[in-house]
């Protein structure tokens, strides 16, 4: 998890960070730093002979808090140093490309990329690297993306259509582009990856502020009972020291969660970019966790995108291997994924690929005016083609479409599917059954949202009842069939209106409107740059379905703040039992220096009263660093319902939490009491 | 313990639950502008009201209007109570000040209307030696009925914060959390005058008095000359316990046979002290939509009352350590229920009186018919640590209820965190303006209790207070800060032996107040009571125009066990985490040494 490298620069920062400049923005350890170097004040003042208000404890007790209280604010630092460690080298892996590149302009002049801005024009040909971001605008690319998606298979960039945008800092494979530049200097993708996983970007998300009042706020209220206990302890003839007021304070404010916070929110930014996932804002991430619909587009994220061919149906009088023979050699030069299946099905009836030059075959491409192709072979037509087009051409040819052919038609169209007629010149031979299919694994995933309490919309320009179809093989909740732009942007107005959150995937120039609309809109990186700047993160992977993990960070997020500081509150009641009684333990003591009644309170039976202080604020320290591996990796989100999930969390943190620090207390004590003499 | 202290506990929850039910459904009804069956009676009194005050009760208010209509309302109230109470004895013309008692002097008078406004009705005065019938009618009772009225107001006006669905965020009434003065006069007109006149009657029923005589004077069997005092008792009582007020017609309080003549009067007493309370929680949940809303809450109030009851009724009947160590007979035998029956009265019982004071600790009502300070160690420690769960566990009239969802919203913050969502309730999301105003609402009555508790501990002229000839150390330390305690949670009950107010008996000539003390618990009642009322108001104007998200199987529920559990963790940990340390100097100490103090 952490490498050598980033643990020795967490530690020089986890210095550095004890600027009170840096301390001011996180209240909870402010206070703790105040105290230490109080503490500290006091001790130096002990050495040197001074005697301050309430000092009455020896020097060596007074320096171990003092030094436990800086390392208190040290483990803190330490465990933001170690999340900004790792975003930062995966910072240092992107900057590592962003090396100075010329561009070409497109009148020939040159100019450094980092003096490019909107709207400039710049030409790249095969083995540059793209300037910057922007739209193809004329020409078609391979180009090289894994310095940003990690994945090595070149990519294809094209100017029109849903494959126009390219990044900066990617490198041009083959061929020559001419690009548009859509971004101003120093705000590229790249530079906003870079600021986003170093943390130097990261505001505050809303629930984090919202938490931060919380923390301040209760922190607060343990000053006031700290402050107070001096006069309280004075009126029962007890005095407190500064160590010793500072100590409980210290250990009653939220100083686990407090620390701890901040790395939460960077780790929560850097496993989204670890799952190839840019957010442009943390506000985001977190919104994800809070989405109650998930918008999905059919074609290419439900179902294959490519309809498959999945049954030979013959009419009456023809086997299905004759029709499944025509069938491929009309489809043998059709190089779309249709067609290929057709030739794969038709394998399963024992045909053989076959050459078409040895049948002497001649290729008809399909046309948008026939609607049909096939192959002509020593004067025999064989087409195959959609239903009503291959009726029309053989009936104006005097044939005679077989009666059942029409009702098959209907029937296959009715459940989904596409039919393709087969004719041999005017004889209708049969019909493919062309399915639209649903991945793999869908099913499955639904029954995770769901579970998770997302409803899932697939969204599809097919008619309602093509639509239904699909929906209930998948298992999605609903769906918006025949839908266009505008009803797509309708249909998010109206769930939120509903108080809904949507999410929605997109890479269209098209789904533009919706991804803004969106509540957490997700581009694909394949996508136009106006799909990537109308949502609000980036699937580099460009997988529609990274949206469930996507909401699986947003929610372990939240969870592990919920977590750490219910664990956080709860720790406060052992922590009284350790110190209270260690204070108050003479008060009202009917023998002079003898136990007072409150000395029964020590329930934990720590060996001495400056041993029962230390043994709590070494406890309340070394929680930290220990937590840090769960506030980086995160508390796991399971889908088991909010109810079930609550109780499971309440019981290992709040009950873990009230349990811990007496088991941990007292192992302290032991040690420091039995070993130390303490 | 015995048989007949159970049953008379579990008697009492049932009939309570039993009328809260139907209550409850008049509350939505008065609240949410539905017809009543007091409309016939109410409706012209209530538009004359309106005309006289020139409110339009139609017209809505945002939480800021509301609430500086509330805050001018508390403020002329205060001032009126101020002079009707300093000019006391200018009024004796009208014949109801028969015994010619003189105002009390300045500091005092602050400290008392102070407490009668906000609904605490803490006495430094002794009501018999000091007050005249026309104060005490026109001056306190008038108060009863508002200041109660003010904390259901401020309860409703927060319900329709959260229960409102604003479709449309930009229309005139989307910030409108109803109408101060509406809600004020139909609080008063259609629940607290009907339910005290019929409680009054039955008071007097069982020998209750209430007259404007002199006071009776008499040679008694040890011919040495009494007087008994009289005046418009039942009248001022029956408030006192509905609005949770609290204050005392005599100083005896409840434990006084003419405000609490039999264990029957003891019983409805109680009934009519959390009657409103509990069927506000109830009704509750009608207005928000969902009643398990309200049943959860009922639920949570329950658990921890019936905890204290149980407590605080096994320690008395059980007598303290040092009782035993004494060889004092506190067992249960033939003809008497055994424990500690110091300062109980016998007709109230053990039972009887430990239920009663839990009762008015849990509520603001702070009536007590017994001597708190004569409690053992653990069931003295019971009252503490009802006030320091800031009065949520049914709580004062409204008080209780807007105070307990403050800590609803909460524990639904850190519940929702856990749960992996932005934290919402009943729809609406709990934001970071929201958090911020909830725990300035919370923190405000906690730590005022401290801090005026360090002041008075720490200074010799919060010291001066302190009864040094029957208490010192723990003790005296626990009368110090069972008095800010119960001031800032506008409660009134007391820990005798503290006091603001030396008076001598008869026309309180001479009498003179502990200004530091006076004006300590006068600001301590007035801020604990108003800043968390803006607070609680500023919630609600925070909430009232939020979109209102739909519930699914992710979001947190709040109407089941595991959140009723969560909410109790939460009031529990809270008033433990910030008390004790206090309470560990106090109570604790005494309850665990048989040492007196």
């Amino acid at each position: 998890m952490f490498s050598g490298d980033i643990a020795k620069r967490a530690v020089i920062d986890s210095f550095v960070k004890l600027d009170p400049r840096v301390q001011i923005r996180n209240p909870v350890m402010f206070v703790v730093e105040l105290g230490a170097l109080i503490t500290s004040v006091n001790w130096i003042a002990a050495v040197f002979g001074a005697r301050l208000l309430g000092s009455h404890d020896p020097a060596w007790y007074t320096v171990t808090i003092a030094a436990w209280l800086w390392l208190t604010v040290i483990f803190a630092n330490l465990a933001e140093a170690f999340a900004e460690g790792r975003g930062r080298a995966q910072a240092n892996s992107l900057r590592s490309m962003r090396q100075q590149t010329v561009a070409t302009m497109e009148d020939g002049s040159t100019r450094q990329a980092d003096e490019l801005r909107r709207g400039d024009r710049v030409v790249v040909v095969a083995g540059e690297l793209i300037p910057g971001d922007g739209t193809v605008i004329q020409g078609i690319a391979s180009v090289d993306e894994s310095a940003i998606t990690g994945e090595s298979a070149p990519v294809i960039r094209e100017s029109g259509g849903d494959r126009s945008a390219v990044t900066g800092g990617t490198r041009v494979l083959s061929d020559r582009i001419v690009v548009e530049i859509t971004q101003e200097p120093g705000q590229s993708f790249l530079d906003r990856m870079i600021s986003l996983v170093e943390g130097a970007a990261r505001r505050k998300t809303p629930n984090e502020v919202a938490l931060g009042i919380l923390l301040a706020g209760l922190s607060l209220v343990f000053v006031v009972v700290v402050a107070t206990l001096r006069p309280f302890g004075l009126f029962a003839g007890t005095n407190i020291s500064d160590t010793t007021l500072i100590s409980l304070l210290v250990a009653l404010i939220p100083t686990t969660i407090g620390a701890l916070l901040s790395a939460i929110g960077i780790a929560g930014m850097d496993r989204l970019v670890r799952r190839n996932v840019l957010a442009l804002s943390g506000r985001a991430v977190e919104a994800s966790g809070d989405v109650d619909v998930l918008l999905l587009d059919k074609t290419g994220t439900i179902t294959i995108g490519n309809r498959l061919a999945s049954e030979f149906l013959p009419m009456p009088g023809v086997s299905e291997a004759e029709l499944a023979e025509v069938a491929q050699l009309a489809s043998l030069a059709d190089e779309t994924p249709e067609g290929r299946s057709i030739v794969v099905l038709a394998k399963q009836y024992g045909i053989r690929g076959r050459d078409l030059g040895e049948l002497h075959a001649e290729f008809v491409p399909f046309t948008a005016q026939t609607r049909m192709s096939g192959v002509d072979i020593d004067g025999t037509r064989l087409r195959k083609g959609a239903g009503d087009a291959v009726i029309a051409m053989i009936t104006a040819e005097g044939g005679r479409p077989p009666a059942e052919l029409r009702a098959l038609i209907d029937r296959i169209a009715g459940a989904g599917g596409t039919p393709l007629a087969v004719a041999r010149d005017n004889q209708v031979l049969g019909v493919i059954h062309l399915k639209d299919t649903v991945k793999e694994g869908m099913r499955q995933r639904f029954d995770q949202l769901r579970a998770m309490g997302i409803r899932t919309i697939m969204i599809t320009g097919d008619n309602r009842l093509t639509a239904q179809k699909i929906a209930e093989e998948a298992g999605v909740d609903d769906f918006l069939a025949e839908a266009t732009p505008e009803k797509k942007l309708e249909l998010i107005r109206e769930q939120q209106a509903a108080g809904r959150m949507v999410a929605m995937t997109g890479d269209g120039t098209n789904d533009a409107p919706a991804l803004a609309q969106a509540d957490v809109g997700v581009a694909m990186n394949t996508g136009t740059q106006a799909a990537r700047e109308a949502g609000n993160m980036v699937d580099l992977d460009s997988n529609p379905t990274k949206l469930i993990e996507i909401v699986e960070v947003g929610k372990q997020l939240l969870i592990t703040r919920g977590a750490l500081t219910t664990f956080s509150i709860a720790n406060d009641v052992a922590k009284y039992f350790a110190i209270l009684p260690a204070i108050f333990v003479s008060t009202y003591a009917t023998t002079r220096g003898g136990d007072g009644p409150l000395h029964v309170l020590n329930v934990m039976n720590l060996g001495s009263a400056h041993s029962a202080v230390i043994s709590a604020i070494v406890f309340n320290a070394l929680v930290i660093p220990l937590l840090i591996p769960v506030s980086l990796r995160g508390v796991p989100y399971r889908p088991i319902g909010a109810g079930a999930l609550l109780r499971r969390n309440l019981l290992i943190f709040g009950l873990g939490g009230l349990m811990a620090p007496f088991v941990g207390i007292k192992l302290i004590d032991l040690l420091v009491h039995n070993l130390l003499g303490a | 313990m015995t048989v007949a202290g159970w049953v008379t506990i579990f008697a009492f929850v049932t009939v309570l639950t039993a009328l809260a039910l139907p209550l409850s459904r008049h509350l939505a009804a008065v609240y949410g502008n539905g017809t009543t069956f007091l409309d016939p009676v109410m409706r012209h009194p209530e538009r004359l009201i309106y005309r006289l005050m020139r409110v339009d009760p139609a017209s809505g208010q945002s939480w800021r209007a509301y609430a500086r209509s509330l805050i001018a309302f508390s403020l002329a109230g205060w001032l009126l109570l101020y002079l009707i109470l300093r000019t006391q004895g200018l009024w004796d013309f009208t014949g109801l000040n028969p015994m010619h008692f003189a105002s009390a002097p300045w500091n005092v008078t602050f400290n008392t209307v102070s407490s009668f406004v906000t609904n605490t009705n803490w006495q430094y005065y002794g009501g018999e030696t000091t007050m005249s019938y026309l104060s005490q009618m026109a001056g306190l009772t008038v108060q009863n009925f508002a200041s109660a009225a003010v904390g259901i107001a401020v309860a409703v006006a927060l319900i329709r914060g959260i229960a409102k669905h604003v479709s449309d965020a930009h229309a005139t009434d989307a910030a409108s959390i109803g109408n101060f003065y509406q809600d004020l006069v139909r609080t008063i007109l259609y629940v607290l005058l009907p339910i005290a006149f019929v409680v009054a009657v039955a008071l007097i029923w069982q020998g209750s008095i209430q007259n404007f005589s002199h006071y009776l004077s008499f040679s008694g069997l040890a011919h040495v000359a009494q007087r008994i005092a009289m005046g418009p008792v039942a009248s001022q009582e029956s408030i006192k316990l509905l609005g949770t007020n609290g204050g005392g017609f005599f100083n005896a309080n409840s434990a006084h046979p003419f405000e609490n003549p039999t264990a029957l009067t003891n019983f409805i007493e109680m009934l009519t002290v959390l009657l409103i309370p509990a069927a506000l929680v109830i009704a509750y949940g009608r207005m928000v939509g969902n009643r398990r809303q309200g049943y959860a809450l009922y639920g949570a109030m329950m658990v921890m009352f019936l905890g204290a009851v149980a407590v605080c009724y096994i320690a008395e009947a059980h007598g303290s350590p040092a009782q035993h160590a004494a060889g004092l007979h506190t067992a249960a035998v033939n003809g008497s229920a055994g424990g500690n029956m110091q300062g109980k009265e016998q007709r109230f019982g053990i039972a009887g009186s430990a239920l009663f004071d839990v009762v008015t600790t849990v509520t603001s009502c702070g009536a007590v018919n017994s001597a708190l300070e004569s409690f053992t160690g653990i069931g003295g420690a019971v009252p503490f640590a009802n006030l320091s769960a800031s009065e949520v566990i049914f709580g004062g009239v409204g008080t209780g209820l807007y105070s307990i969802l403050l800590y609803v919203l909460l524990a639904v913050f850190i519940g929702g965190l856990m749960v992996g969502r932005t934290p919402e309730y009943i729809g609406k999301k709990i934001e970071a303006r929201e958090i911020k105003l909830v725990a300035l609402g919370i923190l405000v009555t906690p730590l005022a209790a401290l801090f005026s508790t360090a002041l008075a501990t720490a200074s010799s002229a919060g010291r001066a207070s302190i009864n040094t000839a029957i208490a010192s150390g723990p003790q005296a330390f626990s009368e110090t800060l069972y008095a800010y305690l119960s001031q800032a949670n506008n409660n009134g009950s007391a820990f005798a032996g503290y006091t603001g107010y030396s008076g001598l008996v008869g026309n309180a000539a001479g009498s003179h107040g502990f200004t530091f003390t006076d004006l300590l618990g006068g600001f301590t009642m007035l801020i604990a009571r108003f800043v968390p009322i803006l607070f609680a108001l500023a919630v609600a104007g925070a909430l009232v125009s939020k979109r209102v998200s739909p519930a699914g199987l992710g979001t947190m529920r709040t109407d089941n066990g595991t959140f009723v559990v969560l909410l109790i963790a939460i009031i529990v940990l809270v008033g433990a985490l910030t008390f004790f340390p206090a309470l560990l100097l106090g109570p604790i100490v005494q309850g665990l040494t048989g040492h007196l103090y």
